[in-house]
């Protein structure tokens, strides 16, 4: 059982120019439930197709029971697929779409009736053999498409997003009747879904992706409850986000008050810091580590979802008992229940060149910058030309710089301006006290940056960075 | 009470269709049974039918017809498929550009189109007599080609990939997608390019006219008796293609209900 059936070893997939899949290292044991889960556009959906083979890697391999499958034909590999909207075929009855793969093999139709009603035993659907497609409901359909992928008995079956198009009773039905299935088979099961808690309930192992890459691989015991960043802990669950400074090595500052805690993080390491709502204890105000006031009470049937106020910050509670509007109260959180993590980007670092009339073109965009910067001592002489502490005029036209913005120095604005780069919102986080952006230009630049309004993922937007803070280095060699 | 206020309903927008129908087409077609049923004194007669399957000429043409039209019709989609399928499924860039290629010279009427293919077959063949069957071969299936095209290429481009990945998937090699799925799933485009192909193939004698064919299909006939002022005779025989025109359509509809949900193709 312990043996690996399908290991992806430094996946990389790109279209034209554009990165989807990067660093993708995964080994799946035999029998294993193993979900890819991340936001649209994460590129889990992309390495299941590489998987089953309808995309080819463009670097790296991917083994089934130790052989190199990467460029064979998805007819040739022992591995189904239950697609997204089914994808039965409309012009084949029940019977005919189940037998699919089995004719293909040449079995004798005996066999072939066997197995197929068996497999329609196992999804509840039997005597639908004669059934036209168009007259099964959703649920039924889906049931379909897994006995067709199923009768052939793979060694792998992939799922992507299969529960997506029915509704939500449903899909928690298929959810139990899915898990149940698996224990019953033994075939290893891969699942895509964007669905956190779908992936919470049936998987033996998570792999949480955004974009493109692998944030964290572990048990849903260990993703909910050890997130390896902040971008895993805001994915899953509900969570508080802080940034927070180590003041030593077991004591973590945030909210303005310390905190001791379970991780062992060098003193004066910025960090994130991450509690679930349901383990923040509401203590009468002297008691508390911090204290605040409530903001809004919500009622949400198993417990009431409390926000509280603590000088600039947001904490969110989930407490079985109510507290008023006003109210001043105090807050614990339990050591183990404080989640440090590694802080996020708090620079943002880019290719640049300097353009003739002396701005510095990078991500898009051409800001005017303190050229001086690039040799100490030196000063402007002409737009694109310094003076140095030599006395050395140097010609700055076209030369190749690295640009770095620290996070805290970039803002945006919805009005466009010529020269200033611009790119859509693709995700951001909150982190209690403002929120944490990351824009991506059409040049494929990603920035980094905070601010105090919500926007939307999506929203077009050009990025304002004052001249001053913006770090030029000369490239080496 | 309100009485005598003009009711606007659904029902009545289809008066304007109604009259048409009646118009154009109950009424010609009145007349043709008329026709077909009556001697030249108007006098009820059923010797115009008699005629017709006892009359060996006729009969015999009839049977060139169906030849010439299923060998037309097998030309065109032997070269229209593969043409629908390269345009709709290869992801060219230019696809409906090049469609637009094909689809073009229906723009132009159609007696020059023919009057341009009699010159370039003339240059090459020199005495177009010497080849009636072929010629009527190519002018028809050139007349007729996009007519073929055009169903399928919409049939075609509807097709979803996932389809073909699930067959893929499920361990089809490009032989297997291809006549386990794409065939099958193209069936309507096929049923309506064959529909729009095969009956004026039968019946469009002007092409043959233009290049001056001597074949004799039975469009040819009926133009022949009219010629000659024999109503009779040549509305019967239009009654009778029309009666197996029916019969046809009601077969390939059943095709495209049952066995394609939903699936027809748009022209």
């Amino acid at each position: 059982m312990e043996t690996n059936i399908i290991e992806l070893k430094n996946i990389k997939k790109c279209f034209d120019d554009t990165v989807v899949v990067e660093d993708f290292n995964l080994a799946v044991k035999k029998g294993e439930f193993v979900t890819f889960l991340g936001p649209s556009g994460c590129g889990k959906t992309t390495t299941l197709r590489m998987i089953a083979g309808f995309e080819f890697p463009t670097e790296g391999e991917i083994l089934l029971n130790g052989k190199d499958i990467s460029h064979i034909p998805p007819n040739q590999r022992p591995i189904n697929t239950v697609f997204q909207r089914y994808a039965l075929f409309p012009h084949l009855n029940v019977y005919d779409n189940v037998a699919f793969g089995l004719n293909l093999k040449k079995l004798p139709k005996s066999v072939i009736s066997e197995k197929v009603k068996k497999v329609l035993e196992v999804v509840d659907l039997e005597g639908f053999e004669k059934r036209r497609i168009s007259t099964l409901s959703g649920g039924q359909q889906q049931r379909i498409a897994i006995a067709r992928a199923i009768v052939n008995e793979p060694d792998i079956l992939l799922l992507d997003e299969p529960l997506g198009a029915l509704d939500l009773k449903m899909r928690k039905e298929m959810q139990l009747e899915l898990k149940s299935m698996h224990e019953r088979l033994g075939i290893t099961f891969i699942y895509v879904t964007h669905d956190q808690e779908e992936a919470l309930t049936m998987s033996d192992k998570v792999v949480v992706m955004s974009d493109g890459m692998i944030q964290q691989i572990g048990t849903p015991e260990e993703i909910y409850n050890e997130p390896k960043n902040a971008f895993v802990a805001d994915f899953i669950g509900e969570s508080n986000i802080f940034e927070g400074k180590m003041t030593a090595s077991m004591t973590v500052e945030f909210c303005n008050a310390q905190f001791p805690c379970v991780d062992n993080v060098p003193k004066d390491t910025r960090v994130d810091v991450v509690v679930r709502p349901e383990d923040v204890e509401i203590t009468a105000p002297e008691k508390g580590q911090i204290r605040g006031v409530v903001d809004s009470t919500i009622f949400k049937g198993m417990y009431y979802e409390i926000t509280a106020l603590c000088g600039d910050n947001e904490v969110v509670i989930q407490n079985i008992r109510s507290a008023k509007p006003g109210q001043e109260i105090g807050m614990r959180i339990d050591p183990d229940n404080i989640h440090v993590m590694p802080a996020g980007v708090m620079m943002n670092v880019f290719d640049g060149i300097i353009t003739k009339d002396g701005r510095v073109a990078f991500a898009g965009g051409n800001y005017r910058c303190d050229l001086t910067q690039l040799f100490e001592g030196s000063r402007l002489i002409r737009e694109a030309a310094v003076l140095t502490a030599d006395g050395e005029e140097v010609d700055l036209t076209d030369m190749e710089v690295t640009v770095e913005v620290p996070v805290k120095a970039v803002s945006m604005s919805d009005e466009p301006k010529e020269y200033r780069a611009n790119g859509n919102i693709i995700s951001f986080i909150y982190k209690g006290s403002h929120y944490n952006y990351t824009v991506r230009t059409a040049t494929e630049d990603d920035f980094v940056l905070d601010e105090d309004d919500l926007w939307n993922e999506g929203d077009h937007v050009s990025l304002m960075i004052p001249e001053d803070q913006i770090i030029l280095k000369r490239r080496q060699g | 009470m309100i009485m005598g206020v003009f009711r606007f309903s659904r029902k009545q927008l289809c008066i304007p269709y109604a009259l048409f129908l009646v118009c154009f087409v109950v009424l010609p077609l009145a007349v043709i049974v008329y026709y077909a049923f009556t001697d030249g004194t108007g006098s009820f007669t059923l010797a115009n039918l008699l005629s017709f399957f006892t009359n060996g000429n006729t009969i015999g043409t009839l049977c060139y017809s169906i030849v010439v039209a299923l060998v037309v019709t097998a030309v065109c989609l032997v070269i229209a498929y593969p043409t629908a399928y390269v345009l709709a499924r290869s992801g060219l860039k230019r696809g409906p550009v090049l469609l637009m290629l094909f689809i073009l010279p229906m723009w132009i009427n159609f007696t020059l189109r023919i009057t341009a293919l009699k010159e370039v077959l003339t240059l090459i063949e020199g005495n177009l007599s010497l080849h009636p069957f072929l010629n009527t071969v190519i002018a028809m299936t050139y007349d007729f080609l996009p007519f073929m095209i055009l169903p399928l290429y919409t049939t075609l481009l509807q097709l979803d990939v996932s389809l073909l990945e699930a067959a893929q998937d499920l361990g089809a090699g490009p032989a297997a997608v291809f006549f386990r799925v794409t065939l099958p799933l193209s069936m309507p485009g096929i049923v309506s390019g064959v529909t729009m192909t095969f009956l004026p193939a039968m019946t469009n004698y002007v092409i043959l006219d233009m290049i001056y064919n001597s074949t004799y299909i039975m469009g040819s006939l009926i133009g022949s008796y009219f010629n000659i002022y024999d109503w009779n005779n040549g509305s019967m025989i239009s009654l009778i293609l029309f009666a197996g025109i029916c019969v046809v359509s009601v077969f390939t509809g059943k095709v495209d209900q049952s066995d394609l949900d939903n699936r027809g193709a748009i022209l």
